[in-house]
């Protein structure tokens, strides 16, 4: 079938409505070179100065710090109890899998800013607000879903008679598990883990609730700067976090790439 | 404990932590803030009343109500010229335009914003760059008001948009459209016709999902609306962070949440949710 006028207008249109999509997050570079102390274009003249400033204010630096701590935590705790959570749903054969399933999606499903009533309400009475253990918590909760979602989608390509296979040759489930299924479902895995991580990195709506002075995450250290609308160290952290992005992506790319390279193989 | 293990599949044994964690960390605290709602101050009503009473309230709900309702239209609308040229471009070409609407996609939100703070500011890019050309006079006021939430809403919407509606044109079969073509339907009649009627499941599930993300977005509103559109998630932080009122923002959450339920139930009659949600988790 020959594209039509339209067909070929819209591709237009589309392209158009992608560079609408990815242009604007770029303009974070001219801005974060200006060589002026305000937010502002920076006319012929550029500087690094407010990288500099990123990069060594202890402000920032712990922000960062105290951000890749409760993401990478937050990755490892979701990815562990979302891998078991959808092993389990797989195995399980019951006419209340999908409901349960649906119930755990929860958490992800709800407007963010009920669960952040949610987690405010909940980390008051513990005494959790503004730690660690608090921030962790309620990111490992709306993360999980994630990760129960890309290892569910990974256990539907693996077959099941080969964990029968491994079982009828007398391993026990955890050798099962760790030696048959855990490999075949790897990709799954650790697309989780990565969304899981980019969840709670950039994660700012909860955050804003339950946290105050002594935990101070980059997304609400950039949260603040971009409310006071006058220091450009905030679009120097914003190009590294596009930089960061990009880079998952990339990682993601590879990942993408390798499964499918496998699923090839195994035809 | 041989009875219980024949009856109970050792699987639930694994989703059991989560499935722990959610209720005692996530369900209870939810339910806690329903039940606040109807008790907090005092039992009754009187927190459902204050929809009625308050004239503020009421203009919150109608704001935030018409606000989501348009970001649903740009978004569902440009979402469908992307996903429309994404299923029927080249293999290459279409790479190319997934690899840029993931990466929109995963840009976090905050910088997004700070980039339209940027662009739309009063000697922002956007009126700078149409002050040059001649275009307009005076600069346009794009931010703190309903047009700059706009923008900055639909901005974020759109690629969540666009992978329902691929997800349903890739399941049309090309030869319907090719025998329409054949019978002697123009291109346009085509489409009219045939192609969008089989997609309305599509459409219909991506409205409702970019309407339920709207809902209860916070930050572009907040920032972009510069205090002066103000939507309901930024009322109940203001109650809960400020005034103090436990009430009017459980009645608030409330609201939204059962608008949210009642919405994927609905959506849930139009596509498996799990189509939506991460494609392939139903066996």
């Amino acid at each position: 079938m020959k594209p039509g006028l339209f067909a070929k207008l819209n591709v237009v249109g589309a392209w158009l409505a992608l560079l609408f999509l990815v242009l604007p997050a770029l303009i974070a570079i001219p801005v974060s070179l200006t060589p002026k102390r305000f937010l502002s274009m920076p006319k012929g003249e550029y500087s690094l100065r407010h990288f500099t400033n990123l990069f060594t204010s202890p402000d920032w630096l712990s922000s960062f710090a105290q951000s890749g701590i409760i993401a990478v935590s937050t990755a490892l705790l979701a990815t562990t109890l979302g891998t078991l959570c959808a092993i389990g749903l797989w195995r399980v054969t019951s006419r209340y899998t999908e409901v349960v399933r649906a119930f755990l999606l929860l958490p992800l499903i709800i407007p963010q800013i009920i669960s952040a009533m949610v987690f405010y309400r909940l980390l008051v009475p513990m005494g959790l607000i503004d730690s660690y253990p608090g921030l962790i918590l309620a990111h490992t909760v709306l993360a999980t879903p994630l990760v129960l979602i890309t290892v569910s989608a990974s256990l539907a390509n693996f077959d099941p008679k080969l964990e029968q296979a491994s079982r009828n040759l007398g391993a026990p489930s955890w050798v099962t598990m760790r030696r048959v299924i855990l490999p075949s479902i790897k990709p799954g895995v650790v697309a989780g883990a990565l969304f899981a991580f980019i969840l709670s990195w950039d994660e700012i709506v909860v955050t804003l609730f339950i946290s105050k002075f002594t935990v101070y995450t980059l997304p609400r250290r950039m949260w603040n700067g971009i409310r006071e609308n006058t220091d450009p160290t905030v679009a120097a952290a914003a190009v590294v976090l596009i930089g960061v992005t990009l880079l998952a992506f990339v990682i993601y790319a590879l990942l993408a790439r390798r499964r499918a390279q496998m699923a090839v193989a195994e035809e | 404990m041989q009875a219980l293990t024949r009856h109970i599949s050792p699987g639930w044994l694994l989703v059991a932590p989560f499935f722990l964690v959610v209720v005692a960390f996530y369900l209870g605290p939810l339910a806690n803030i329903l039940w606040l709602s109807v008790t907090d101050p005092e039992p009754g009503l009187g927190n459902y009343e204050k929809l009625v009473e308050n004239d503020a309230l009421a203009r919150i709900l109608w704001t935030t109500f018409r606000t989501c309702a348009i970001t649903t239209v740009f978004s569902v609308g440009i979402g469908y010229c992307l996903a429309y040229a994404m299923v029927h471009a080249h293999q290459k070409n279409q790479n190319v335009m997934l690899t840029l609407l993931l990466i929109s996609f995963w840009i976090s939100v905050l910088v997004r914003t700070f980039a339209w703070l940027m662009l739309l500011g009063h000697n922002g890019l956007v009126n700078n760059g149409m002050e040059a050309i001649g275009l307009i006079d005076r600069p346009v006021r794009f931010m703190r008001n309903e047009l700059g939430v706009l923008i900055g809403m639909v901005h974020y919407m759109v690629p969540y948009a666009v992978l329902p509606l691929m997800a349903n044109m890739q399941t049309l079969d090309p030869r319907v459209m090719a025998a329409s073509r054949n019978l002697g339907a123009s291109g346009v009649q085509t489409f009219r016709r045939i192609y969008l009627p089989l997609t309305i499941p599509g459409i219909v599930a991506s409205s409702l999902l970019v309407f339920i993300l709207s809902l209860g977005f916070y930050v572009t509103p907040a920032i972009l609306g510069g205090g002066k559109v103000l939507m309901v998630a930024e009322y109940i932080s203001v109650q809960l962070l400020v005034t103090l009122q436990w009430g009017t923002a459980a009645m608030l959450g409330t609201l939204m949440l059962i608008g949210v339920l009642a919405l994927l139930w609905i959506m849930s009659r139009f596509m498996q949710l799990s189509a939506v949600f991460g494609g392939g988790a139903t066996r």
